[in-house]
């Protein structure tokens, strides 16, 4: 078994207009910059993919990743926890003028959505945004005299992720904490597809180390010297 | 003039009371500040909900590593003994009733405990992050704020007017002017600014104060 693929460009090659794309990383900690922007690259020279629903924490930052995205016209819509970041025009401006949608999602919701989603649980209750907003329209039940409101799974028909270490058969380790998000969308899309900065060959990760087992990983593509977007961000401050 | 706290204050009362041993979230911004303000010879254990327990203070600048930063996307180090985690277990640890306090910033706080920190209504951003989570599964909530807002309306009110975070969830107040145990639906004066009397919070305070049977002085050093 070897999931590796040759180009960036190949492994995103049938992420179609319309599509739900998860996206790993927690603002720049895991952000998978390559593979979003060889997605940009392709929808600005083909007009596709376009019209899409984004899933990740925030929405973009500066003008690079999910921003990118954002600017060039391609996400219809985000789903997130927190739309706010040093600088949150690309998403801010077109959510005010009414261009891009908001799903906003307390952020341990989403994470568990999605979990359930990978996990094969279509709804769960937590007591998360009980007598709020977010829970509006929700059915609540009280479980030992406390109310609870009714989550349903979050899947998408694909996922994006950054790793550090990979092997052949789809193992992963992330490094540090760029982890977060990206283990749960891995179990949750259709088809994930991980940029790994070093690719081993199985027995290459020790299993007592595997942080995403090969079953949630369908493609992987070597990117040796990824770039991260904070580093990036803050590059462009500086010039 | 009323003299009142400055936000290394408020913050700084509100960390004497986080006990020895304890698991700890602090929110984004205003109540990161807590940290500095540790007691000697407590140890606190604190997690982010980004996936690490037991990061440290802040990297010296040039040594940051954008791979190891707090919920409030700012660089950190670790602690011997730190871990890292998916989202997933890191709200398990929030929701499950795993941390022992939160402290948290306020847009309003209601005698009924309700607080609402996230939505400042239409024509905004809203923004959510881990807040809801927080409040719901973390066993002591805490707010830390300016007593009344910039342009001085009070912001512990009878009842929230703005998008409400939780219900019934907050514990204690910490602010600019006084600490409050919120108890039976009541903000519960347990300190103030020996310079200020009690009418004279009650004024900048739109809920009714219930004046302790010891209610102490707010003493904090100069910051």
């Amino acid at each position: 078994m070897d999931k590796t693929c040759p180009s960036i460009d190949e492994a995103i090659a049938d992420i179609r207009d319309g599509m739900s794309v998860m996206i790993g990383g927690f603002g720049g900690a895991g952000a998978p910059i390559e593979l979003i922007h060889a997605l940009v690259h392709r929808y600005r020279k083909t007009g596709s993919p376009g019209s899409l629903t984004v899933i990740n924490n925030n929405a973009g930052n500066g003008a690079i990743g999910i921003a990118a995205m954002i600017d060039a016209g391609m996400v219809a819509k985000m789903i997130c926890s927190f739309p706010r970041s040093s600088d949150p025009r690309a998403f801010t401006e077109r959510y005010l003028a009414g261009q891009i949608g908001l799903e906003l999602v307390p952020q341990g919701t989403l994470a568990e959505r999605i979990r359930a989603g990978g996990a094969g649980i279509p709804a769960f209750y937590t007591p998360t945004s009980y007598g709020t907003q977010l829970a509006e329209g929700k059915p609540v039940a009280e479980f030992e005299g406390r109310h609870y409101v009714m989550e349903r799974w979050l899947k998408a028909d694909v996922a994006l992720i950054k790793a550090e270490l990979a092997d052949r058969k789809g193992n992963l380790i992330y490094r540090k904490a760029a982890r977060n998000f990206s283990p749960l969308m891995a179990m949750a899309a259709a088809l994930t597809i991980v940029q790994a900065r070093r690719v081993v060959e199985p027995g290459g990760i020790e299993p007592e180390q595997v942080m995403t087992p090969g079953i949630f990983v369908d493609r992987i593509v070597e990117v040796p010297d990824p770039k991260q977007e904070e580093a990036l961000l803050r590059e462009g401050a500086k010039a | 003039m009323t003299v009142k706290l400055t936000n290394a204050q408020i913050a700084w009362r509100a960390a004497q009371d986080i006990p020895d041993g304890a698991y700890v979230n602090l929110g984004i911004g205003f109540p990161e500040m807590v940290a500095k303000f540790k007691p000697e010879g407590r140890e606190v254990i604190y997690h982010t909900e980004n996936g690490i327990l037991d990061f440290g203070e802040a990297p010296r600048a040039g040594e940051e590593d954008w791979d190891l930063i707090n919920a409030g996307k700012k660089a950190v180090t670790l602690n011997p003994g730190a871990a890292f985690f998916h989202h997933a277990d890191s709200f398990a640890m929030v929701r499950g009733g795993h941390l022992d306090v939160a402290i948290l910033g306020a847009y309003e706080v209601a005698e009924n405990g309700d607080l609402a920190n996230w939505s400042t209504g239409p024509g905004s951003v809203p923004a959510v992050g881990g807040a809801m989570d927080l409040v719901n599964g973390v066993k002591r909530v805490a707010v830390i704020t300016d007593h009344v807002t910039k342009d001085g309306r009070p912001k512990l009110l009878k009842r929230c007017r703005l998008p409400l975070t939780g219900v019934g969830c907050v514990s204690t107040v910490y602010t600019s002017l006084a600490v409050f145990d919120i108890i039976d639906r009541r903000f519960v004066l347990r300190e103030k600014l020996p310079s200020i009397s009690i009418e004279e919070l009650q004024a900048l305070t739109e809920a009714e104060i219930v004046v302790g049977d010891r209610v102490g002085d707010l003493i904090v050093p100069e910051l």
